[in-house]
Parts: C-alpha cells; structure tokens; sequence
C-alpha cells in the first residue's frame, strides 16, 4: 500500500537479490527498505518520509522508482 | 526555569551575599524545631513559583515556636496562583529601616543584560518606575567585556544613595551581576534588599530564573540545588496539552516540532524558525486572532513529527483550523512539513483545504512543497509575504465559516 505522498516500487528481480537488499537498506536514511535473506521488504509505513536523496536510484540504476503520488493527475 | 526562594538564597549563599538565618521544613514540628534554632522573631514564607505570596496568604509571622507550627499549618493549604507551597522556609525576622530592589535581565531590544535599580524596594517595581521614575535606574552592561564594579556603583548612585549605603550596596549589586552571568541566567532579582537598623544590608527575598537550554551546562548546580532533571520549573504546571506536545518532540530525534504553550483562542499555530515562533505569533495578536498555542518547528522535523504535532493542535477543544508559518528556513525542508500538516489534517477528519489557513515556509524544497500543497487546495505564499501579512491573512479567515 503506498503513502499518502509517496509510493516505491522495486523491480522483482531485486526485490528477491539479498545482497542488493542489503544495499538498499544501508543506504536509505529513513529506513523505507528492510532487508532480509528473502531480499528486500518496502516498509509502508515509512514511505512518506521519503527525502528524494535518491541514493536507492544510484545503488539500483533502474530497478528502483520512486512514485512522487502528489504530481499524479 | 524558575527556582524557589530557598534554592535561589541557596545560590546567593554560594557567592558570599548577606543572607539571615533560615532553614526550609515540611512539617510544623520542623517549623517550631527552626524557629527555636533561630531564636526569635520569624517570617514563614511557602516556596512557590509564583509571585503574590503575600497577598495569598502564603507569608506569616510568628514570635513564639506555637506560634510557627501554627503558621506552616496555615500556610500549606494556601493555593497562590494555583499552586500549593512545596515547602517553608523559616527565616529570622530582620528590624528593617528601607528597602532596596535590585534585578539583572535581559533587555532583548538592547540586546545586552539590564541592571534594574531601585530605592524604593519590597513594591511592584513596575508600579515605583510609573509613579517615581527618579527613583529607578536601568543600567546596561556588556555581557562579553569584563565586568567593573563602577557599573553597579553609578547604578546605584543614579537613584540618590551615597555615603556608606552606597558603599555596602555596591559588591553586593556588582555579585547580582555576576552571578546573572555565570550561570546563564535571564532573572537574578532581590527584592527587597533590606537595610538594618545597623546600617548593614540582607537580601530577604530573591528570584532566580535559569536559562531552560543552560541546564546541562549547571548540572553541578542543579544537583546541589536537589532539582531533578524533570523538574520543567515553569511559573505554573504543564497543562495536559502541553505534556503531550513534549511527548510529540521526544519520540524523534529528527527536528523540533513541539514546545508547546497552551492558550486558549481558536486558532491553531505550527511555527517556528529563528524568531520566527515569537514574531508569529505577536503578529496572529496585533491583528486580532486569538492563539490556540505557541509551538515551535524547525530544524527538518519528519514527517511523522509535523504530522502529530498538526493533530494534536488540532484536537484541542475549540481548534477548527490552524496556521503553517514560518520564518524562511534553510534546515528545515518546506515539502516535509507540508507533508506532515497535510497528513495530520487528514488523519484528524479534516479537509487540508478548509483546516488550513494559511501555508507560510518559504525557504528548502519550497517548489516541491508548493507542489503538494497545490494538490491539497491549501493556500500557500512565498517569501514575498512577509510573516505579518500571512498571520493577518490567516486571522480574516478565521471569520470566515471553517
């Protein structure tokens, strides 16, 4: 379920890769990935918190988007 | 935050001031117990924070040890301005010729510590500069420079002391001083200061008010004092409210987003940012709005914080509609706090759009919080409203129906 303002979507592929879990969650500062040996769990309630640093985009070009839902129509 | 006349005596003590003998009790066997210690005359006073003791009934006199049981036992009933006496201090009872005020505070305007002087002692020096304004001098002094002993002596000298009065006044004035100083204090007041009938002088009252951010820098103090760290010491208790904003501010470490003062208007205020709580809310006042709190945001509070600091305004009796402003801000992100407030009106059944006034951060991320607030249907400004002008808008929209 997403925020009220945010929403983050991750490419299943790594969503189910540990160790690009593990980078996802070490380089978040609100904590929205939690990363276990399954891969990589978006924690809703943290969603809106999201600061746009964009340092998931880095450590996953392309397999991670972040869904600014206060721009949709 | 405040301390209580024993403990401010207590610090007046550690610097040498002329103090009479006293002993604080809780009980009328340690209040007959003191007396008899004293041996004689004494004036029984309860420790409050408040001002109006006397008037109260919390300040009695007593020339027998029966006599003292008898006041402590009158005294702790006794409610000034709320609150009950947390104690009694039993003091020798001094034959006084004149009385003399003297208090350091900051003049914000000045920008620099205020040395307030008076001969005219133990009334309302608010009262004494209105009706005798000869009689009171107000002297400022660098806080950085040192400190002369002259300062207090002109001060002094300024309301017509001289000889030896204004001999003996003198080291114990420029001790204020230097007292107010080295603990950050924003009040070291003694009034009255009280000449004897042997020309000496006692300090019979005093108020000592601490800088509440200076705490951790006078744990030593505060330890020798007996003030426990959650001792808040404000002039009267927290309220429910304001409890609950300090819960809000604690549960994260990112930001502020609480210090909340209760008032009780209808109008709702998120504020904060370099003065900017202050200015704000003056303004919401000139122009006729009535406050439902002080807070104070800033420092990029989450999300979380802003938002529970929105419903928790927002549930206070009498609060239909609040008011987002503040100073323009560099640490703290416009998006995040709109995100917060939007998400708090929401979670609280309210329509952002009717429950808020006016939206007022210009400043970090203001483009992509203008873009949120824009979906929301808020009204928003930028930099080029000035603060005054958004808390008027918000104050002619508190007569419009919410």
């Amino acid at each position: 379920m997403p925020g009220l303002f945010i929403d983050v979507k991750v490419d299943p592929e790594v969503a189910k890769d540990p160790e690009a879990a593990a980078k996802l969650a070490e380089v978040c500062p609100v904590n929205i990935f939690r990363a276990s040996e399954s891969g990589v769990e978006v924690v809703e309630s943290e969603l809106d918190e999201c600061v746009l640093c964009d340092l998931c985009l880095e450590v996953a070009p392309g397999k991670v988007e972040i869904v600014k839902l206060y721009e949709q129509k | 935050m405040r301390f209580y006349e024993y403990e401010a005596k207590a610090l007046f003590a550690r610097h040498g001031l002329p103090l009479g003998e006293s002993r604080v009790v809780e009980s009328a066997a340690a209040a007959r117990e003191a007396f008899d210690a004293i041996g004689g005359p004494c004036v029984l006073k309860g420790q409050v924070l408040s001002g109006g003791r006397m008037k109260a009934g919390a300040v009695k006199f007593a020339d027998t040890a029966d006599e003292a049981a008898a006041c402590f036992e009158a005294i702790m009933p006794v409610e000034v301005k709320g609150q009950k006496s947390r104690s009694v201090l039993v003091e020798k009872k001094s034959s006084i010729v004149q009385e003399y005020f003297a208090a350091v505070t900051w003049d914000g305007r000045a920008k620099q510590p205020v040395l307030v002087f008076s001969d005219m002692g133990g009334i309302d020096i608010e009262e004494v500069a209105e009706t005798h304004p000869e009689h009171v001098s107000k002297t400022h002094f660098s806080s950085i420079l040192p400190l002369s002993p002259r300062i207090a002596k002109e001060a002094i000298g300024a309301t017509g002391v001289s000889g030896s009065d204004l001999n003996r006044l003198t080291p114990i004035i420029f001790e204020l001083m230097q007292i107010f100083l080295r603990y950050d204090l924003t009040l070291a007041e003694i009034n009255p200061i009280g000449k004897l009938e042997n020309g000496r002088f006692v300090v019979l009252d005093g108020h000592v008010d601490l800088e509440a951010e200076a705490r951790g820098l006078h744990g030593d103090l505060l330890e020798e004092l007996g003030i426990g760290e959650d001792e808040t010491r404000q002039a009267r208790p927290p309220t429910d409210f304001e409890i609950a904003g300090a819960r809000v501010n604690a549960v994260d470490h990112r930001g502020v987003a609480g210090n909340v003062v209760e008032f009780d208007g209808n109008l709702g205020l998120v504020i904060g940012a370099g003065g900017g709580s202050l200015t704000l809310f003056d303004a919401v006042r000139k122009h006729g709005g009535k406050p439902a709190n002080y807070c104070e945001i800033g420092g990029n509070p989450s999300v979380s914080k802003a938002k529970e600091l929105t419903k928790l305004i927002l549930a206070k009796p009498g609060v239909e509609r609040i008011a987002v402003m503040m100073n323009v801000v560099s640490n703290t992100r416009v998006d995040i706090v709109a995100r917060g407030v939007i998400a708090g009106c929401i979670e609280s059944g309210k329509d952002p759009s009717e429950a808020i006034t006016i939206f007022r951060i210009p400043g970090a991320w203001e483009d992509e919080g203008f873009k949120i607030l824009e979906k929301y249907g808020v009204e928003y400004c930028d930099r080029s409203v000035s603060m005054y002008e958004a808390a008027g808008r918000a104050v002619a929209k508190m007569g419009a129906p919410a």
